[in-house]
């Protein structure tokens, strides 16, 4: 009796959770194929006719944004990448009793709304605003000069909104090296710098790759940044994807659209899992 | 996220970061201190503004230029009935799927953390799917779903939304909490005489809760703060950063920064209040 309650109590435990996964992720991906391979309009419904053409006609229409999200998204990821190894080097090594500190501080974003923020760079970075128009009217600028609509906005808010999942995991890989290692090639005579390349670095790459995983694929879908910070010349595939569906209400189209950008991203993250497993990315999400 | 990082006391930390510093860190742990405090002071910017914004004693809903410091906004911070129901819309969201996925994601947590069974390896897979898609893939995919189903939009389709890309989170903090547990003290419970279902609510449950406490919490946060998956399932209703976004053409009014201001400032607060709590506990233990 009491092994077969241990043999189904797990099943009982995970069902409820398990079939909402189920239903509301896994049916709504099928839904969307489906969609995405149906004709009609809003008015007079859709019908499943396989008009798989959507899809040539829709890369065709957008491939310009498909590559500038996905440009987009890994110039973002790079400089993360840059930005966010020294901090989490420092906090982890140097951070000593204040490592929690350190760590909250640099999550404080997460306090704003994702909107609210984005939209308070657009206040900071306008022409009229707190740091253009003092340099222009110190003549340091010229007045044809703008941050807003231009990439340079647009990767700014993503690498702003983006930082601290790319700080975490590197900081989580660099907590756990054990010291004695770091120690030890000390004692067989590595410089700093050795001992950096050759044992700091290599153990932190599983925490550099998973938040390539946590920033890249957020990034490149994102239409929130370039709908506020950016211009009709950096437009990417998210916008389009969001227009498509909510205002021009072109759900073939749309949903073609968003499975293509699903499969560029999802090749990605599962050669990921396979390669280096979901623990690391999963432990960070945990703190 | 914040309330379970600062939770997690780092009692070795101190102890390995002496042993590890170089004897030459004035140069390179220096730089890299300053250069941390400069990111820290980047990241902080634009909510500095926000909450400077709140402050404006701007004319009208065009909050852009600076026209001299007011308390008013926080004593009109109600004025547009749209927005507090906004406001009140997301909350009663945030805490109704910050409810469910609590409980349906320690089920999963409790499970994965403590039985082996067949299926747990598709289970961590559709998890850590659901924690690495697309916001956007989430969002227009139920939207797909809605649609095809014929599923009129709203309040509820937005919690099913929510509570759909939180289970996971609160699932992976509460295993990590039951994969640490010390079976013994519930072997000494059972050898005391409780029966396995006593022995869950005495002993094990009270010994996750903290965990199973943190992952609602983290679920409320993620409710509250989330755009993209709102913005495909919401249809007509509006939720507090659905009502930002729409304003954006028409200006935003100061009462908006005045409610990040205390949203923030609450958010906070809790999370300081928690890391004390927690930082006390571990001197105790």
């Amino acid at each position: 009796m009491n092994r077969v309650k241990r043999q189904i109590a797990p099943y009982l435990l995970v069902l409820p959770g398990g079939i909402w996964l189920l239903i509301f992720f896994a049916v709504p991906m099928v839904a969307m194929l489906s969609l995405s391979l149906q004709e009609g309009d809003i008015v007079h419904g859709y019908q499943f006719t396989g008009h798989w053409q959507t899809y040539t006609e829709a890369i065709s229409a957008y491939q310009t944004q498909i590559y500038r999200s996905l440009i987009y998204g890994a110039i973002t990821t790079i400089v993360l990448i840059a930005m966010a190894f020294p901090i989490a080097f420092w906090i982890a090594f140097y951070g000593g009793r204040r490592k929690s500190t350190y760590l909250f501080l640099v999550l404080l974003p997460f306090f704003v709304s994702f909107v609210l923020r984005t939209i308070s760079w657009r206040q900071i970075l306008t022409d009229e605003g707190p740091l253009l128009s003092p340099l222009r009217d110190a003549g340091l600028i010229g007045q044809s000069f703008h941050i807003l609509g231009t990439p340079f906005a647009v990767i700014g808010g993503l690498v702003y909104n983006f930082l601290p999942f790319m700080v975490l995991p590197i900081y989580v890989a660099l907590e756990r090296i054990d010291p004695r290692v770091v120690e030890a090639a000390r004692d067989l005579y590595a410089n700093p710098i050795t001992t950096f390349r050759r044992v700091i670095f290599p153990l932190a790459l599983p925490g550099v790759f998973a938040g390539v995983l946590m920033t890249f694929v957020p990034a490149s879908s994102d239409f929130v940044n370039s709908e506020v910070l950016g211009s009709s010349d950096t437009t990417m595939i998210g916008q389009v994807i969001q227009a498509q569906f909510l205002d021009n209400s072109d759900y073939p189209t749309a949903s073609a659209l968003s499975f293509v950008l699903m499969l560029v991203l999802l090749i990605g993250v599962f050669t990921y899992a396979r390669i280096l497993g979901t623990e690391d990315v999963m432990k960070v999400a945990a703190r | 996220m914040t309330a379970s990082t600062l939770q997690r006391p780092q009692s070795s930390g101190t102890d390995d970061a002496a042993q590890l510093k170089p004897k030459r860190r004035i140069t390179g742990g220096g730089l890299l201190h300053a250069y941390t405090w400069l990111i820290i002071g980047w990241l902080i910017v634009p909510i500095a503004v926000m909450i400077a914004f709140g402050f404006n004693d701007t004319p009208g809903r065009y909050n852009q230029t600076w026209d001299g410091f007011t308390f008013k906004w926080y004593g009109r911070l109600f004025e547009y009935s749209d927005l507090t129901s906004a406001l009140i819309t997301s909350l009663v969201i945030a805490v109704v799927s910050a409810l469910l996925a609590g409980a349906l994601g320690t089920g999963i947590g409790y499970a994965l953390g403590r039985y082996r069974f067949t299926g747990s390896g598709s289970l961590n897979l559709i998890m850590f799917a659901t924690m690495s898609s697309p916001e956007l893939i989430m969002g227009a995919s139920l939207l797909s779903l809605f649609v095809s189903a014929g599923a009129g939009l709203g309040p509820v389709t937005i919690t099913i939304a929510h509570v759909m890309f939180s289970i996971s989170f609160v699932a992976v903090v509460v295993r990590a909490r039951v994969m640490t547990l010390d079976r013994s003290i519930e072997e000494a419970a059972s050898d005391l005489g409780a029966t396995g279902w006593v022995t869950f609510w005495k002993v094990t449950f009270p010994i996750i809760l903290p965990a199973v406490f943190s992952g609602v919490l983290l679920a409320f946060a993620l409710s509250i703060d989330d755009f993209i998956v709102t913005a495909f399932t919401a249809g007509t209703t509006k939720t507090f950063p659905l009502w930002i976004w729409g304003a954006t053409r028409v200006g935003i009014p100061p009462q908006v920064n005045v409610m990040g201001t205390l949203i923030f400032a609450i958010g906070v607060l809790g999370a300081v209040i928690a890391n004390i709590r927690s930082s006390r506990q571990g001197k105790r233990a």
